[in-house]
């Protein structure tokens, strides 16, 4: 079953277009991988899902109810929680104050024990915010304050997770360890929409995924079919046309 | 690093200089002292909340002297002409500068960028010349006088030390709120959005709204700060609450710490005192009561370079603060 569902949707900046008829859906439980170049529409999809780039045209369908246009702030509380590109933690708050302000909506609704349970779940998944909790944000290391990216959407409940290049700026020992963690959530049920530049890492955890090209869908299929496939091969994971 | 015990020393002298220059104006019965106390009193309760708004929303306001002057109008035309309480004059200020905070706030705040600073810019401009032009109303330049001193019920602030202690009372009101906001849930939304506004509004966080409320709420602490001070002077034109008054109120916010509760009530004992001795000097000195814009410009470019955040963060730099270690903000 489909929990979020974008048919045609067309956006763009002061006159570039900059989607040109997206359509794609997520299945529910799964991970879904949008993929492409630098450029190629994947950030600006997830900033129309979320409402922080105005749609021109199409519809979103999540759970059933059309959320097209709806502000960031409204689709935490329906399950739609983003980590936003470039992690933007709030280095001068503490690790801690970071993971309940991902449960922000929740607190207002007095889901108190709610939030102290997933605080802990939170913690279990990544050790490493637990020892950190006074600390300053800011001064965690690139693939930690990338967890407590993860870990802060988290503490929304969200039904979806939007990933934004959760491996930009990372070393690649650290890339590694974010995607074990995102396989991970997987397995705890989370469905997630996995935008990526980094192919071969995204699809090796993926269940699905698209091919976007200056803001079009080239390609979809599931994992093992993109990485069979030879354009995907040749463009995206660097190989010469002998080698596939 | 200084040690410990040296720390823990200057941290018990400081507390209790601190406690003896509070209580100063009211062993030593100085009227000039108790006024000036007063003074600081009333410009820190309008700085702290200033310092919320600037310092965790990250916006400016250009009009909250005019804040402070729609709250002393109020309350100098209510118990003057109505004959309502002093109490009673205070709470319609506050729902005066409310509304007008809500009515300018909530467009100004639905945008990016410093829309509030021209809006209140505006305000600020709009209200001098009601001030001065309403004659009928506001008396005009020559303005309203004989207000009654404040009073709650059978007490009334007729000394000025009394008038001294109703101010500190509201206050440490003031900074104990402005602590419990800024350490709650709300507080930690705003210290958020000062850092990210998209990351704070993937996390749930209506950014607008909690803008809007910070403003409303230094808004309506202005207008207190008006009432208080109408009701001290006794008297009141439209001279205090002008243009100048309002940069005035932003220097102290910054020079004292905008991040910090503390902060602007330093800024605010600082230039309330510096004007006051310039005033003092101007009646020897010709003139030097002019400098006043000077010496705040200076003061203000040496805070800026060589203390960012602010006269709070002296101790800090100073390796007297109490977080060692982890916490070294730049």
């Amino acid at each position: 079953m489909s929990l979020l569902r974008l048919s045609s949707i067309t956006a763009g900046y002061r006159g570039l277009q900059a989607l040109r008829g997206v359509s794609l859906h997520t299945n529910e439980g799964e991970i879904t991988a949008l993929l492409g170049a630098n450029g190629a529409g994947k950030t600006t999809t997830l900033n129309v899902i979320c409402g922080l780039v105005p749609c021109q045209s199409g519809q979103i369908i999540f759970n059933d109810e059309d959320i097209t246009g709806l502000p960031p702030e409204r689709l935490v509380p329906k399950g739609l929680t983003q980590v936003p590109e470039g992690r933007q933690i709030f280095g001068d708050l503490t690790v801690r104050d970071n993971l309940l302000l991902g449960a922000y909506w929740r607190l207002r609704r007095h889901y108190k024990t709610e939030v102290d349970r997933d605080l802990q779940e939170v913690h279990a998944l990544f050790p490493a915010l637990s020892e950190a909790g006074q600390r300053r944000a800011g001064t965690l290391s690139g693939g930690q304050q990338q967890m407590l990216a993860i870990g802060r959407a988290l503490m929304a409940a969200p039904r979806l997770l939007l990933l934004d290049e959760p491996s930009s700026g990372l070393a690649p020992k650290a890339v590694t360890e974010v995607f074990d963690k995102i396989a991970a959530l997987r397995q705890r049920g989370t469905t997630i929409l996995l935008v990526e530049q980094n192919v071969s890492a995204a699809l090796q955890i993926a269940d699905r995924g698209y091919v976007l090209e200056v803001g079009q869908v080239v390609l979809e299929g599931t994992s093992q079919e993109l990485l069979a496939n030879r354009d995907v091969r040749r463009a995206y994971l660097g190989k010469d046309y002998e080698e596939v | 690093m200084v040690g410990k015990r040296v720390t823990k020393i200057i941290r018990i002298v400081g507390l209790v200089v601190f406690a003896a220059v509070v209580a100063a104006p009211l062993l030593l019965g100085s009227a000039y002292l108790t006024t000036s106390a007063v003074l600081i009193g009333i410009h820190a309760i309008i700085a702290v909340g200033l310092g919320l708004l600037m310092g965790y929303a990250g916006q400016v306001s250009l009009g909250h002297a005019a804040f402070y002057g729609i709250g002393a109008y109020c309350s100098a035309i209510l118990t003057t002409r109505f004959g309502l309480p002093p109490l009673a004059a205070m709470a319609a200020g506050i729902l005066v500068t409310g509304l007008i905070a809500i009515v300018l706030g909530a467009p100004a705040l639905r945008l990016h960028g410093h829309y509030l600073a021209m809006f209140t810019l505006g305000l600020g401009i709009i209200a001098q010349i009601v001030f001065n032009q309403a004659r009928g109303l506001t008396g005009g330049f020559s303005g309203i006088a004989s207000i009654p001193r404040f009073s709650i019920g059978r007490f009334t602030a007729d000394t000025d030390a009394e008038a001294y202690l109703l101010v500190l009372a509201v206050l440490a009101m003031v900074i104990i709120m402005a602590y419990n906001l800024v350490n709650s849930r709300p507080g930690r939304a705003l210290r958020a959005l000062h850092e990210s506004e998209i990351a704070a509004s993937t996390c749930g966080v209506d950014v607008a709204r909690a803008k809007l409320q910070v403003f409303v709420l230094s808004a309506v602490l202005a207008s207190v700060a008006g009432s208080l001070y109408a009701h001290f002077i006794t008297f009141i034109s439209p001279d205090p609450f002008g243009f100048g008054f309002s940069v005035e109120l932003m220097v102290m916010v910054v020079v004292g710490g905008a991040r910090s509760v503390w902060g602007p009530v330093a800024g605010a004992a600082l230039f309330t005192v510096l004007a006051q001795f310039l005033q003092k000097a101007g009646e020897r000195i010709p003139y030097v009561d002019a400098l006043d814009t000077v010496l705040f410009g200076v003061v203000l470019v040496i805070v800026v370079i060589f203390l960012q955040r602010g006269l709070v963060s002296l101790p800090d730099r100073l390796g007297l603060g109490a977080d060692h270690g982890q916490k070294q903000g730049a």
